[in-house]
């Protein structure tokens, strides 16, 4: 035995056991992964045409539903990781009430290990969500006009907001007394897309609200993401999103770790 | 220093509070390498915190902890792969199979993927639990979770297995397995550091125990040292008659006598020679006990004695000084 502890040998052993978990308890995932699913359907066929209307002008030539569907479809997108994120909280807080860490602790591991499984096993089940949700998005009239670039931008985007919403939602499940807390509380990250540009522009708000949408993390998130796959220019939009996702993920990251190291047996 | 190197478990003045309650309050333990070692006291007297220092879940507030040769605040690492822990809650994942879990077990202590199945086999065979390996232990039994827990603290082959009240909740016939599979595991060479409410587990068990009370430890020794400290094992005999209690308190001149209630308490250790020697006492004065009951050391008693406190003030007289 050698006195190194090996963190990339540990983590993946853990990310082993979390994605066994996962596939073990798949009806988690599928409700997760099913409520975006329906939030886009509903918005696309329910509320899409008149709200489409309502986006003030033909955009790329579209109108109604169909110009409301490329408008939903971020807003959507982060709401599928805002969605997958409760399911990281959930494992989390299940793992520190089962015993089971108390036992990893006990044992020479790497201690940042018994984390980073659950985040690279929600990052895997956030894309899982992305996939799925742009399959649907398209099958129901989603027309991105972006190359090449616009799509790698986007997809890092998303990995970068998943990273930010995941570490957040790991330290509110170190957080949390109990499973039942952990599952309410990251339903905060759930609301806050509706309170952004996501679904309506924000100018159609009313002055307090629209302060407030226009200045929390997702609407420059999802105007982004937006410009990254209708094909228009970012602008100093992508920078901001990208700050807020960098100091969401190090401030989620470095709670964890505060929280973790100090979590009693 | 060879005290250190022979003692697998070393413990010097250890200090524990929790905010203004003090929890352990300067302790100290020296387990033998290849010996079991119990841990003796009541709800919150400190055990499960004592544990949890020595296995490095909660760090001490002062003094000198060695775990077979490491002191845990130089090298806890050194120490962590030198030990193995069932604690009182089963720490087993609930979502993966028996085997899985052993398997877990074996790849984070790197094992390579072969080793870590025969391990795991041997294991389910070990502890009877080959035709649960593809179940999750959710559906186990008590009995089989705390087996499934134990195979996997056994998995790397620690020197020393610290066990916190591992009978806890379990039926009798579970408890005497487990004490088998404790027995065997110190009869490999292992230490054994465990806690236990139950005098008669420690008795079964340990080669030493230390009685552990309110943050202090109040006795240590052999289990018949212990018992000797004891002064609740006692035979008490009803007689119809004053005359009868006189002419049997004539034979047992250590022997309690209370006139009111007619009874006498002779000590004694509870087993069947001391009985017997009872009833021939009387038998040789022909004198008929009304009744007659046995009644055997416990916990309660040890407590009475060695703490003072005063519980059943009319049964607890003065005893020899502890130590």
């Amino acid at each position: 035995m050698t006195t190194m502890t090996h963190p990339l040998r540990d983590s993946r052993t853990m990310l082993r056991r979390n994605v066994r978990r996962m596939l073990r308890y798949p009806s988690l995932t599928v409700m997760l992964v099913g409520m975006p699913v329906v939030f886009l359907l509903l918005f696309v066929f329910v509320f899409g045409g008149t709200l489409g209307s309502g986006l003030g002008g033909p955009a790329a030539g579209l109108t109604g539903r169909a110009a409301y569907a490329n408008y939903v479809v971020p807003g959507i997108l982060l709401m599928t990781i805002a969605g997958a994120v409760q399911g990281t909280a959930i494992s989390v807080a299940m793992d520190m009430t089962e015993g089971i860490v108390a036992r990893f602790r006990t044992m020479s591991i790497s201690r940042a290990s018994v984390l980073t499984g659950h985040v690279i096993g929600s990052l895997i089940q956030v894309f899982v969500g992305l996939v799925t949700v742009t399959a649907v998005a398209l099958a129901v009239g989603f027309r991105p006009d972006a190359g090449i670039g616009g799509w790698l931008g986007a997809i890092g985007l998303l990995i970068l907001a998943g990273l930010a919403m995941i570490w957040l939602a790991v330290a509110l499940g170190l957080k949390a007394k109990s499973v039942e807390t952990a599952s309410n509380t990251p339903m905060i990250l759930l609301l806050l897309p509706f309170l952004s540009s996501g679904f309506v522009p924000t100018d159609s708000m009313p002055t307090a609200l629209r302060w407030f949408a226009e200045y929390q993390p997702f609407t420059p998130v999802i105007e982004t993401l937006r410009a990254l796959l209708s094909g228009t220019p970012v602008g100093t939009t992508g920078l901001v999103a990208v700050v807020w996702c960098v100091v969401i993920a190090g401030a989620g990251y470095l709670w964890s770790r505060r929280l973790y190291e100090r979590t009693g047996p | 220093m060879s005290a250190i190197r022979s003692d697998a478990v070393s413990v010097i003045g250890l200090r524990k509070s929790f905010g203004a309650e003090v929890v352990l309050d300067g302790i100290d333990l020296a387990v033998p390498a290849g010996s079991i070692f119990a841990l003796l006291g009541p709800n919150g007297a400190g055990k499960t915190t004592t544990v949890h220092i020595l296995t490095t879940l909660l760090p001490a507030d002062g003094g000198t902890v060695t775990i077979a040769g490491h002191d845990l605040a130089d090298e806890p690492d050194a120490a962590r792969r030198a030990i193995g822990v069932t604690g009182q809650f089963s720490a087993v994942d609930n979502l993966l199979t028996g085997e899985e879990n052993l398997i877990l077990m074996a790849d984070l202590l790197h094992l390579d993927r072969a080793e870590g199945r025969r391990r795991a086999a041997e294991l389910l065979e070990r502890f009877d639990l080959v035709d649960a390996a593809n179940r999750a232990p959710a559906g186990y039994s008590g009995g089989m979770r705390r087996k499934l827990d134990l195979a996997m603290t056994l998995i790397g082959d620690p020197q020393v297995i610290f066990l916190d009240e591992p009978t806890t909740g379990l039926d009798p016939r579970t408890r005497r397995m487990m004490w088998e599979a404790i027995r065997g595991l110190a009869a490999s060479g292992v230490t054994i550091f465990l806690t236990t409410q139950y005098l008669e587990e420690a008795d079964e068990l340990a080669d030493r125990i230390a009685l552990l009370d309110q943050g202090r430890i109040v006795a240590e020794g052999t289990a018949t040292e212990l018992k000797r400290m004891i002064p609740g094992g006692h035979i008490s005999v009803r007689f119809a008659t004053p005359v009868a209690l006189d002419a049997a308190a004539g034979v047992f001149t250590r022997a309690q006598r209370d006139d009111e209630a007619l009874t006498l308490q002779i000590p004694a250790d509870g087993g069947v020679g001391s009985l017997r020697a009872v009833l021939d006492g009387l038998d040789a004065v022909r004198v008929q006990p009304d009744e007659l009951t046995v009644h055997s050391p416990d916990l309660d008693d040890v407590f009475l004695s060695l703490t003072g406190r005063p519980r059943a003030a009319s049964e607890a007289p003065a005893k020899e000084p502890v130590r």
